[in-house]
């Protein structure tokens, strides 16, 4: 993403707004001095604190919004969440954490982080679902491929770490 | 597996039995679990689902869970038997409406408390059921339930979210608990508004008998938790045992007295005037009968009608709505034929008590 300049000189922009004024987009990209001389560095300091915040991820964030963010496991977009409210997969909690953060912040009163059941065989830590995920993923495009002889690969693979024959349940 | 041996009676949430009944209609606690490892439902492809739906049904039936479970495939039953389950709770209206190429399907337990619907908007959601005020009951069970499980199936958890769901407004705990009432005393003075303001404050939801999107019809008022992150099942489990379930039943126990004392007439009124419309009626809406139903429990509770049981109302609650109608009558009627067939059925089951 291209580092945007000042809007009104050749400086690198510090202030970036994006307002929504009858339906149209409005961005708004100054340096420190045109901000300041615009009144807007005073501004930002009155809006509500959600707004604030969305600013600073999206100046934090490698994209500038998180709607172009992308599961990099299920390929779900943040924009195709925000259409649904459904996330693809466990994976997208980690690709889409900073936008999720204030989105669970909102609905759980504040609260980012779990208090209470822990499974108590901890089952697979975090690193074996995420494997465990990636493999069967390419298990199922595999299958897709008719290439067999790596699915049943695949399958022994997935074997090892569940402890239950894959896929043999399905007749 | 056979469905109709459920139509003649009330499961148990319509027991009309349990702590506070008179107020507390049923206690349900619900838990959203996924397979770890797998995409979520929405996302899965359909080799994925098929075998989540595999593992899951076979771990569930061979894990002893509940008395005598039993299995029903919804892509396979009649569209009929799948509003059955919804009528009766045992299955959402989402899981009953999904199209064709979603596997899905439900166990459910014998005396109906326990269902464990897979491949809904999560791969597992379990719930549990009891008439009357039981929260602390359906806790201890639903939790035993999940650890058996636990000891099957590995699900997806992070230190960070707890379990973790399709929707993230379910994430953490996944449980959602929720208590249906009966607040007619409330609705006629005009303080239900007070106590979903209240409610709402509390970071609570109220919806309709049928969950997200149904109006409260019947005067009956599903209260539940929204906050499923950063508070422990106790914690939430607490709330609505201590205060939030304790308070409304004093409201509505405060309200009634006050009809009693003020306005006994306009109190009977409304249940003899339903004990009269629901006696003589040739046709007759399901809204309608609920409403009406509604009084003739209010007049049951508070000792004002007493030639109708509790057990009769709770039945009639369940034997109107549509798919239970047509079970009964073993036949398919068209909603003309229903509402005549309702007011029938009512006027049988009101003279032989």
């Amino acid at each position: 993403m291209e580092k945007h300049k000042c809007d009104k000189c050749d400086r690198p922009a510090t202030y970036h707004s994006v307002e929504i004024v009858n339906g149209k987009k409005i961005e708004k990209h100054l340096c420190e001095y045109h901000a300041a001389e615009e009144g807007l560095t005073f501004k930002v300091a009155h809006k509500p604190i959600n707004e604030l915040l969305t600013n600073f991820v999206k100046m934090h964030s490698q994209d500038q919004s998180p709607t172009g963010l992308v599961c990099d496991h299920c390929g779900l977009t943040y924009a195709e969440f925000q259409e649904r409210s459904l996330l693809g997969c466990p994976s997208c909690y980690q690709s889409f954490a900073r936008p999720l953060d204030q989105l669970l912040a909102r609905t759980h009163e504040g609260a980012t982080e779990h208090q209470g059941k822990i499974p108590a065989q901890a089952g697979f830590g975090e690193q074996h679902q995420q494997q465990l995920l990636r493999m069967r993923k390419r298990l199922s495009e595999a299958v897709d491929a008719e290439d067999y002889e790596l699915a049943a690969h695949l399958r022994d693979e997935i074997s090892k770490i569940t402890g239950v024959t894959e896929g043999e349940e399905i007749k | 597996m056979n469905l109709e041996r459920m139509t003649d009676h009330a499961g148990e949430w319509l027991r009309g039995t349990g702590p506070n009944s008179d107020i507390v209609v049923s206690s349900r606690v619900r838990l959203a679990r996924n397979l770890a490892g797998y995409p979520f439902v929405n996302r899965a492809a359909t080799r994925q689902r098929l075998e989540i739906l595999e593992r899951s049904r076979q771990q569930i039936l061979d894990g002893n869970l509940a008395e005598d479970m039993i299995w029903v495939d919804l892509n396979e039953c009649d569209p009929m038997d799948r509003q059955l389950l919804v009528e009766r709770h045992l299955i959402s209206r989402q899981h009953a409406k999904a199209g064709p190429d979603l596997p899905r399907g439900v166990a459910v337990g014998l005396n109906e408390s326990v269902s464990i619907m897979v491949n809904e908007e999560d791969h597992l959601r379990v719930q549990v059921m009891r008439s009357g005020m039981q929260l602390g009951e359906a806790f201890e069970q639903i939790n035993r339930i999940d650890d058996c499980l636990q000891e099957r199936l590995d699900f997806a958890f992070s230190k960070k979210y707890g379990y973790l769901a399709a929707c993230p407004t379910n994430v953490g705990t996944g449980i959602r608990v929720s208590v249906m009432m009966h607040l007619p005393a409330l609705k006629i003075t005009g303080e239900i508004d007070k106590v979903k303001r209240a409610a709402k404050d509390m970071h609570l939801a109220v919806r309709g008998m049928f969950g997200e999107g149904s109006d409260a019809i019947g005067d009956l008022f599903q209260i539940s938790n929204q906050t499923t992150l950063g508070r422990g099942e106790q914690e939430i489990m607490a709330d609505f045992q201590h205060t939030v379930v304790p308070q409304i039943i004093a409201y509505e126990q405060q309200a009634r007295q006050a009809l009693v004392r003020q306005r006994p007439a306009l109190l009977d009124d409304g249940i003899w005037r339903a004990w009269a419309i629901l006696n003589n009626a040739r046709l007759m809406r399901t809204d309608e009968v609920l409403s009406l139903l509604s009084q003739l429990r209010l007049g049951a509770t508070m000792g004002r009608l007493e030639m109708v049981s509790m057990r009769t109302i709770n039945e009639l609650f369940l034997m109107t709505q549509p798919a239970h109608l047509q079970k009964l009558m073993g036949a398919d009627l068209d909603p003309v034929q229903r509402r005549e067939a309702r007011a029938t059925l009512i006027r049988k089951r009101l003279a032989a008590v």
